[in-house]
């Protein structure tokens, strides 16, 4: 280990000497800026994250080549280095770490489970490198290395859970918390019940309860809900995985439950989480992300026409009848935002280009987007969809206008901020 | 204002038979003027005004405003508001599809620029709710599907509005289905326990009392507790919980014990190729769990040829699917047995690393066929939904079917193996083989038939599996576990220790998981399995006697 990283160090040297010297010869800075310029695609596309995964890549993919056929960034071609993790966590950090230390990648786009992150955040900060990050998380993270273009709890739960409580959403005045056991539907559940309990629901109004991972008898959780539902003014915040989610709400469905008698909020289903499912027990149920593939917008439209065309010209699984949904969108314009940071910061060298990314807008498929000035996270806008028979949404309620991202929920930890320019990431706010 | 907004419905809702309210135009002109001013009182008030119209041409518009499709238009004039359509780019110009509100005549495409858009905030969206919401839910009490009426009729009962008592009356009087009618009145009793008098609501309360109401549970506690109320009244409502609470408790016991019985079948009908197998061969087939996903990708590929080539017949998918996953399967099982598996007769651990191998082949051949996503399996009409047997008691289709599936299967195997000339061989080849092929009986024809008939039942499985769970190449994996664990506590090559654990485990683990959770369910169930296996390592069923493979 030792060796290695004084061969790193070696090669750093090396690399800041040829960096002199080619301050002092302006032929060879252009010989050097025909290089392209390397960029890492950190998703797995094997094991069981693949069916979400995939389709992450293949929009990075799009996005580079969408930079290169305008003519790349700062005259260069952008050069992907894609690398399968496997869905395996070990694996993450160890690919990571290739791709910073032996690609020397200017800037990754990669995970999606908050266990990957988590496994691949000491790579990054040790080694000073760029991750974007495009999946909806449960916050409680503020990383100097990492950009989250994905959604925080404040923009996802927290208006959720204020919409079903709303005269407009139905007024519902108890909650039945259902997750798969891992960190995000936990995390997520702390924070909810901590609003709830804020907004004044009564302790015994509030129901939470996990599955095991690929859990399919949803039996006795489905009548437990139907008892809980008992006089109306229920709902279900469900932040139950993809795979678990056919036999929930079919056995919902089968037990006679209706979206009146209590409507499901589900955290975790997108539009291409509904490719693979019979979607007709789910119409009616509700979910909240920041984008959907049906929002109507015309760089959407372009956005949606050219996804699909550029599925189909690669011949990808599903082709032209491919879906978008909310981690794609955030994908997509995490490259974009990086490209404008590069040209503002007129270099690729991470410090500089973290500095450029804050306050950067960029016109996204869903809307006009703002990377925040300091806590390296998003303003988004929330919306609030119902499916529909064909696996799509239609927009029930939206946000005025967009809302920061609170990496640190006020509900849970009101006494801690995020922010890298007045401070050093994470901080204790004054009393 | 929302006075107003109750006036108008309650008007709406109690005279449902009186033709469209006479609006004079100017009235309307008005409303659509104030609604693309900037004065939220008025704008609010417009609503009132084109909702009270009841008109559907104006409930559309409402629902157009809502989703934010209504703009102005200033031309020449006064204002004009139109609804927009599709939206396209021209050129770098945005541009849309116009209708007048009036009548819907298209107005030609325009740009987005010159339009200014009517904007629908928080309070004018719920201004507009109730009445999309009204007419919504008089549609839908006039719908073909019964599960549509009902859930209107729980909506109403929910909202206990007071104006929506004769609705729900003339709705009871010409309503032909059984729960739905239940759901009207249940719906019709709440309504007069928010709004009657004192006689009334104790009438209300006792019927509450006798439909069982879960509904109704909130308003019957709050009148139980309420001091204003009357003696005779409080009394009702107690009374009604009473009744309610006890019939709770009985369709519970009922839920848990059905929920039971679906599980232990589903158990059951994974493990009884495997129980089979592993008692005649002594073979461990960790492939079992490939050969039910054969079944299940059967099952999807029967489905798309009907969905492709007979439309009219989708609902047949699933019978055509049944015998033909076993099929399948058993044909897989058979290439498996008389290709790698017969040369290694009597070498356990190889046996397990081959058919571990042989499931990784399968596994990544369905990953490459079908692809690594799950596919979409619909449930034909007859499998979905279920059967309302008690009020409070709704029995799924798809569990009733397995658990039927699941009986005929073990009445099948069990003439097969106990009633048939071909059983009494399988059964001899079980107790001793070198003995039995002594007296002539062939064993490795033998071998070959059951073990293909072991997978064919894994096929049947998993075809079944398909309207429970997901379908997707690891779908072997999620379930294989499961298996064993029956066929272990069930005691080795005994069809009814295989039924008996299946039974233990699947009662034990929906009799805990109510009190634990799922997770701890599971988690109780494998250190019970443990402790078991402990004190019977042979599982409930041993072999007894001799046994010349051992």
């Amino acid at each position: 280990m030792a060796a290695y990283s004084r061969r790193d160090f070696l090669k750093g040297s090396l690399a800041a000497g040829a960096g002199v010297a080619a301050l002092g010869f302006p032929a060879l800075i252009t010989a050097q800026s025909k290089e392209p310029i390397k960029v890492g695609v950190l998703h797995s596309l094997s094991g069981t994250m693949a069916i979400s995964e995939v389709s992450l890549r293949d929009v990075v993919l799009m996005a580079v080549e969408e930079i290169n056929a305008k003519g790349g960034v700062l005259g260069r071609k952008l050069q992907p280095v894609v690398v399968d993790p496997a869905s395996n966590w070990d694996l993450f950090a160890e690919k990571a770490k290739q791709l910073l230390l032996q690609d020397k990648v200017a800037v990754t786009f990669g995970c999606w489970t908050s266990v990957s992150r988590k496994s691949v955040l000491p790579v990054f900060e040790n080694n000073n490198g760029l991750l974007f990050y495009p999946v909806q998380y449960e916050g409680e993270e503020c990383s100097r290395n990492v950009f989250y273009t994905g959604a925080t709890p404040n923009q996802q739960l927290i208006p959720a859970a204020e919409y079903l409580m709303s005269k407009e959403g139905g007024g519902y005045k108890k909650f039945y918390l259902l997750g798969t056991d891992y960190v995000f539907p936990r995390t997520a559940n702390k924070i909810l019940r901590a609003y709830l309990l804020a907004k004044g629901i009564p302790k015994d109004s509030i129901e939470e309860e996990y599955t095991p991972f690929n859990h399919q008898d949803y039996q006795t959780i489905v009548g437990k809900i139907k008892r809980f539902a008992g006089g109306g003014s229920a709902a279900v915040l469900s932040t139950i995985n993809g795979d678990s989610n056919v036999p929930f709400y079919k056995e919902f469905a089968n037990q006679g439950l209706r979206s009146e008698n209590a409507p499901i909020m589900a955290f975790s289903v997108a539009e291409d989480e509904l490719r693979g499912m019979d979607t007709s027990a789910l119409v009616g149920h509700l979910a909240a992300w920041n984008y959907y593939q049906s929002v109507d917008t015309p760089q959407n439209k372009r956005f949606v026409n050219a996804f699909k065309e550029y599925c189909a010209r690669h011949n990808l699984p599903g082709g032209a009848k491919r879906v978008t949904d909310d981690p794609i969108e955030a994908a997509y314009f995490g490259v974009h935002v990086w490209k404008q940071a590069v040209e503002k910061a007129k270099s690729i060298e991470v410090d500089a280009v973290r500095k450029a990314v804050y306050g950067q807008e960029f016109l996204a498929p869903g809307g006009k987007i703002k990377m925040d000035e300091a806590n390296h996270h998003t303003y988004k806008p929330v919306l609030i969809g119902e499916i529909l028979k064909d696996g799509q949404f239609k927009v029930v309620s939206r946000s005025k206008g967009l809302v920061k991202a609170e990496p640190w929920s006020e509900y849970t930890s009101p006494d801690k901020g995020c922010d890298w320019v007045k401070h050093k990431g994470t901080y204790q706010k004054k009393a | 204002m929302p006075g107003l907004i109750a006036a108008v419905l309650v008007a709406w809702l109690i005279a449902p038979a009186v033709g469209h309210a006479a609006v004079p135009a100017p009235e309307v002109e008005r409303a659509l003027a104030d609604l693309a001013g900037s004065d939220a009182d008025r704008r609010e008030a417009a609503v009132a005004v084109l909702g009270g119209t009841r008109d559907p041409k104006w409930l559309a518009f409402l629902a157009a405003l809502r989703d934010g499709h209504v703009y102005a238009r200033k031309e020449s004039g006064p204002l004009q508001v139109v609804v927009a359509g599709a939206r396209s780019t021209q050129g770098d110009r945005e541009v849309v599809e116009i209708r007048s509100a009036h009548d819907g005549t298209p107005l030609g495409t325009v740009a987005v620029a010159d339009l200014i858009e009517v904007p629908a905030d928080r309070r004018l969206r719920i201004a507009i709710k109730p009445f999309l919401d009204a007419n919504e839910t008089r549609e839908q009490l006039a719908s073909p599907d019964p599960g549509v009426r009902t859930g209107a009729a729980v909506k109403l009962g929910r909202q206990a509005d007071a104006g929506a008592a004769a609705t729900v009356e003339a709705a009871l009087a010409r309503e032909p289905d059984a729960w739905v009618r239940h759901a009207l009145a249940e719906a019709l009793a709440l309504i007069r326990l928010a709004h009657g008098d004192a006689a009334t609501r104790v009438a209300a309360a006792n019927a509450l009392g006798a439909l069982h109401s879960l509904d109704a549970v909130p308003a019957l506690e709050r009148l139980a507790a309420d001091g204003a109320a009357s003696a005779s009244e409080r009394a009702a409502a107690a009374a009604a919980l009473k009744r309610i609470e006890r019939w709770t408790f009985l369709t519970t016991a009922l839920e848990t014990a059905f929920q039971g019985a679906s599980l232990a079948s589903i158990l059951l009908l994974m493990a009884l190729g495997l129980a089979i197998v592993f008692g005649l061969m002594g073979v461990i087939n960790m492939a079992h769990g490939e050969l039910m996903a054969l079944g299940a990708y059967t099952t999807f590929v029967v489905q798309n040829w009907f969905r492709a080539m007979w439309p009219g017949a989708f609902d047949a998918y699933f019978l055509v699917a049944l015998p033909l996953s076993f099929l399948v399967a058993g044909a897989a099982g058979l290439v498996l047995e008389r290709g790698v598996i017969r040369h290694l007769y009597g070498r356990p651990l190889e046996t397990l690393l081959l058919t571990w191998g042989a499931s990784l082949v399968i596994q990544q051949g369905l990953r490459l066929w079908f692809g690594a996503a799950n596919v979409d399996v619909s449930s034909p009409r007859w499998l979905s939904g279920g059967v309302p047997v008690l009020v409070g008691l709704t029995l799924p289709y798809n569990r009733v079917f397995i658990i039927g599936l699941a009986a005929v299967s073990v009445a099948a195997m069990y003439a097969l193996l106990f009633r048939s000339a071909a059983g009494l061989r399988i059964r001899a080849v079980t107790q001793n083989r070198s003995m039995s092929a002594c007296l002539g009986v062939r064993a490795p024809l033998v071998d070959a038939t059951t073990f293909a008939l072991g997978a064919g039942l894994a096929g049947l499985a998993g075809c079944a599996l398909t309207q429970i769970g997901n379908v997707g190449p690891s779908l072997g994996q999620n379930y294989i576990v499961d298996s064993f664990m029956v066929v272990v506590t069930g005691g080795v090559g005994k069809l009814a220790g295989t039924i008996l654990a299946a039974a233990g485990i699947g009662g034990l683990n929906k009799g805990i998981e109510p009190a634990l959770g799922a997770v701890f369910a599971k988690v109780a169930i494998l250190i019970a399995v443990i402790l078991f296996l402990q004190r019977r390592p042979a599982g409930l069923f041993a072999t007894r006697g001799r046994n010349a493979e051992a």
